[in-house]
C-alpha cells in the first residue's frame, strides 16, 4: 500500500517551509502567516500539549477514572481548530482536547468528564463546540444534520457563511454511521469538513484492520474532495483545514480530510500500546514530532529565540499547575442531581423515584451511617 | 365544533399538516415520505404542499434519517423522522438509545432534541418478517425517551401534533393494522394530556389494560363480556413512557382484577412493569393476580399463523375467567 501518497506537507520534519504544496484533490495548498501567528501556533501545541501530559499525571495519580490522551496529534488539532471561524460548529470525539483549547473552551471541562463529576459540561450553543462522542463514529452523522440545517437557513455561499467540522479516527471509517455521514452530506451537499485523524490505530487495531486503501481516497466513491496532510505539520493542517471549509461554506458540500498522524501515548490510560506496536515505530515518528518541527523553523528563520521558547514552557507549566490545583479541589456533584435533566419537562414515574430516593436519604440523618 | 370522520391514517396525516403549517422549523424526513407519501400513505400530499425542503425523502439508511435528524435539531429544527417499519429500526437503535435520549442529560440541559420517531408498528396485516414487530419495550426501558402510542384517529390526530410540539424526544407507535378504521376526529376539541391514560370503556367487574393495536382487541372482548353480564373496563395507556397508571390503580381497586394486554411478547414487557406496579399499589384491593394476555416469546410468526400469535378477544376473556378463579 502506498501510505505516504499525496502527503500536504507545508513544513518538513527539519523545520524547512514548502512554499506551496498540491493536493490530490488538484488544489495548490500555502499559508502566509504573520510571525506573531507563527509564534501563536507554537504556544498552542506546546500548552495543549503540557495540559495533556498533566492530565495524564492526574490518571495516574487517581484523580481522573480514565484519560483519552492526544500526544503526537497537536498539530492536527490546533492547525485544524486555528482555521476555524467563530460562527463554524465542531463535533468532537473523546480526543479533540487541543481543538477544544482552541475554542476557548476551559480546558478543565473534558477533566470533569474524565473524573466522573459530569458528562463534559460547556455550553455546545455558546462555544459552538458539541459534547464529546465516545460512541464512534456517531458525531459525523450529527455534524452531517447540523450541516444541512445550515444550508436550509441559507447560511452558505458568502463569506459570512457556517461550516461545520466533525473529528473521527481511522477506526470510527470502519463504522456505517461515518459512510451514511458521507453519503446524506454529498447527497445534500451539506458543508460539513470530515476531519478523520488517522492515528494509525484503533486501540489495538492497526490501520490495516480499517482499510485496503489510504482512507482519504473513500471521498471519491462518495462524491466529492479527499485531501491527506501531514498531520504533524501545523501549518498543513492549517491550510487544507480553511481550504475545506471555505469550500463548505461556499456552498460546495463536503469535503474529507486524512491527518496523517501519530497516536504517540496509549488509546486510553487503560492501554498498553507495547503490546501491540513495535518500540521502533514510535521512535521513527517521535523524529516528525510537530512541535519539535515547528521550533525548528521558527528558530530557523529567527521568528522566536530562546527566551521565546522558555517563556512558552514556563506559562505552559503554570497553566498545567493550575489545572492541577483545579481537579483536586472539584467538588463531587450532589446525589440528587442523578435526577436531573433526564427530561425538559420531567416525569412523574422519576419525580416519584427522586422523592422516595431523598426521603431514604433523609432517614440517615442524626444516624452514624 | 368541526367533526369528521377519518381513517388513523388520514387523521395522523391531517395532524401532521397542521404541524407543518404551525411551525416552520418541523420538517419531516424519511424513507419514501415524499413522492411516494410513505409506503402507508401517512404522508400523502405533504411534500407537494411543503416543498422537499420541508419533507424529506432520505437515502435508505436508518441511522442516517436518526443521527442526521440530532444534527438538525441541534440546528432548531424539529425532525419528525418515519421509520418505514418497526422491524427497521434497530440499525438506529444505536443513534436513539445512546444519542437522541441521552443528550439533554449529559449536556445539564443545555441541548433539546425535540425529535418524534414515528414507527408504525405490531403484527396483523400479513407482512413479511421484520414488518409486525412490537419494539416497545426496548424504548420505553431507556430513560430519556418518552414513549406513545395511539389507538384510534382522534388520538392520532392531537398525539401526533402534541409529540411534535413537545420538546422530549418521543417514539411515537402507530398501530398499523389500525390504520384504516374509522372514527371520529373533532379538529376543534381541547386536547386531552399527551402522557395519561384514559378509561376507553368504563366498567365495574374487571379492569383490562391495553395500548396501540390491542385497544380495540379489549375494546371487542368487553362488548362480548357485556353480552354474559360482565362489566369490563378498559384502560388505554397511551402513554407508555412514562406511564400514566393512576386510572389503572384507581379502577383496580374498585374491580379487584386486572388483565393487562400486549402483541409483544410477555418475557420483560410491558405488560410486566404494569403488573408489577399495580401489585405494589393495590395489593390489598386484588381478588387475583395480575394476569397478561401477550404475543408469544418468539420472533413474530410468519403471516399465516399470526392469527394464532396475536392476542384475540377470546384469550381476553379467558384471561378474565381466570382471574375468577382464584
Amino acid at each position: 500500500m502506498e501510505r505516504e501518497d499525496a502527503l500536504v506537507q507545508l513544513l518538513t520534519p527539519d523545520g524547512e517551509r514548502i512554499d506551496r504544496a498540491v493536493g490530490p484533490d488538484g488544489v495548490e495548498y500555502s499559508v502566509e502567516l504573520t510571525d506573531e501567528e507563527y509564534r501563536g501556533l507554537y504556544r498552542d501545541l506546546v500548552t495543549v500539549r503540557r495540559l495533556d501530559a498533566e492530565a495524564t499525571a492526574l490518571q495516574r495519580q487517581g484523580e481522573l477514572g480514565i484519560w483519552a490522551s492526544l500526544l503526537g496529534q497537536e498539530a492536527a488539532q490546533v492547525g485544524s481548530g486555528r482555521a476555524l471561524r467563530p460562527q463554524d460548529m465542531v463535533f468532537p470525539t473523546y480526543r479533540e482536547h487541543g481543538v477544544l483549547y482552541c475554542r476557548g473552551i476551559d480546558p478543565i471541562m473534558p477533566l470533569s468528564l474524565f473524573r466522573g463529576v459530569d458528562q463534559g459540561a460547556w455550553d455546545p450553543n455558546e462555544f459552538r463546540f458539541g459534547m464529546y462522542t465516545i460512541v464512534i463514529g456517531a458525531q459525523t452523522l450529527h455534524a452531517t444534520g447540523y450541516a444541512m440545517g445550515i444550508a436550509k437557513d441559507g447560511k452558505v455561499g458568502g463569506d459570512d457563511g457556517e461550516a461545520v467540522i466533525a473529528y473521527f479516527g481511522d477506526g470510527a471509517t470502519s463504522q456505517g454511521d461515518v459512510n451514511e455521514a458521507f453519503i446524506w452530506s454529498a447527497v445534500y451537499t451539506a458543508p460539513v469538513v470530515f476531519f478523520c485523524q488517522n492515528n494509525q490505530y484503533a486501540i489495538s487495531e492497526p490501520i490495516e484492520r480499517q482499510t485496503r486503501v489510504p482512507l482519504y481516497r473513500r471521498a471519491a466513491g462518495f462524491g466529492f474532495p479527499g485531501v491527506r496532510v501531514d498531520g504533524n505539520d501545523v501549518l498543513a493542517t492549517y491550510a487544507v483545514t480553511r481550504h475545506a471549509l471555505d469550500h463548505a461554506r461556499g456552498g460546495q458540500g463536503p469535503t474529507l480530510i486524512e491527518a496523517y498522524t501519530y497516536r504517540m501515548g496509549a488509546h486510553t490510560t487503560s492501554d498498553d500500546p507495547s503490546r501491540y506496536r513495535p518500540a521502533a515505530e514510535a521512535e521513527a515518528w517521535r523524529a516528525r514530532d510537530p512541535i519539535a518541527r515547528l521550533a525548528a523553523f521558527l528558530g530557523k528563520q529567527r521568528i522566536a529565540d530562546e527566551s521565546f521558547f522558555a517563556d512558552v514552557d514556563e506559562q505552559a507549566k503554570d497553566q498545567a499547575v493550575r489545572l492541577r490545583e483545579r481537579v483536586l479541589t472539584m467538588p463531587d456533584p450532589a446525589p440528587e442531581s442523578i435526577f436531573q435533566n433526564v427530561y425538559p419537562h420531567g416525569s412523574p414515574l422519576l419525580d416519584d423515584e427522586r422523592e422516595r430516593f431523598e426521603a431514604y436519604r433523609k432517614s440517615f440523618e442524626g444516624s452514624a451511617h | 365544533m368541526a367533526a369528521e370522520v377519518l381513517t388513523l391514517g388520514k387523521a395522523l396525516n391531517a395532524g401532521l399538516r397542521r404541524s407543518l403549517e404551525r411551525d416552520a422549523k418541523v420538517v419531516i424526513m424519511g424513507e419514501d415520505v415524499g413522492k411516494l407519501g410513505g409506503v402507508f400513505r401517512i404522508t400523502d400530499g405533504l411534500q407537494k404542499d411543503f416543498g422537499e425542503d420541508r419533507v424529506i425523502d432520505t437515502p435508505l439508511a436508518e441511522s442516517g434519517i436518526i443521527g442526521t435528524a440530532i444534527g438538525l435539531a441541534l440546528r432548531g429544527y424539529r425532525p419528525v423522522c418515519e421509520i418505514q417499519f418497526d422491524g427497521f429500526v434497530y440499525p438506529a437503535y444505536d443513534q436513539i438509545v445512546s444519542q437522541v435520549a441521552k443528550m439533554h442529560y449529559r449536556s445539564r440541559g443545555m441541548v433539546r432534541l425535540p425529535i418524534v420517531i414515528r414507527i408504525p408498528f405490531g403484527g396483523g396485516i400479513g407482512a413479511v418478517e421484520h414488518h409486525s414487530e412490537s419494539p416497545e419495550a426496548y424504548f420505553a426501558h431507556t430513560p430519556g425517551l418518552k414513549v406513545v402510542t395511539c389507538s384510534n384517529p382522534s388520538d392520532g390526530y392531537t398525539m401526533i401534533q402534541q409529540a411534535i410540539a413537545s420538546d422530549d424526544p418521543i417514539v411515537f407507535l402507530e398501530p398499523k393494522r389500525r390504520y384504516w378504521e374509522k372514527g371520529e376526529v373533532d379538529t376543534e376539541a381541547e386536547a386531552y394530556p399527551l402522557h395519561a391514560a384514559r378509561v376507553a370503556r368504563p366498567g365495574t367487574d374487571a379492569t383490562v389494560v391495553a395500548y396501540g393495536p390491542m385497544v380495540r382487541t379489549a375494546l371487542d372482548a368487553a362488548t362480548a363480556a357485556a353480552e354474559d353480564g360482565r362489566q369490563l373496563e378498559v384502560i388505554d395507556l397511551r402513554s407508555l413512557s412514562p406511564l400514566d397508571l393512576g386510572p389503572v390503580y384507581e379502577s383496580v381497586r374498585r374491580t379487584g382484577r386486572c388483565v393487562v394486554v400486549h402483541e409483544a411478547p410477555s418475557n420483560v414487557g410491558l405488560g410486566a412493569e404494569v403488573a408489577a406496579r399495580v401489585t405494589e399499589e393495590c395489593f390489598y384491593s386484588l381478588e387475583s393476580p395480575v394476569l397478561r394476555v401477550t404475543g408469544f416469546d418468539t420472533p413474530y410468526p410468519a403471516a399465516r399463523v399470526e392469527e394464532e400469535y396475536l392476542p384475540d378477544l377470546d384469550r381476553v376473556l379467558d384471561a378474565v375467567d381466570r382471574t375468577y378463579g382464584w
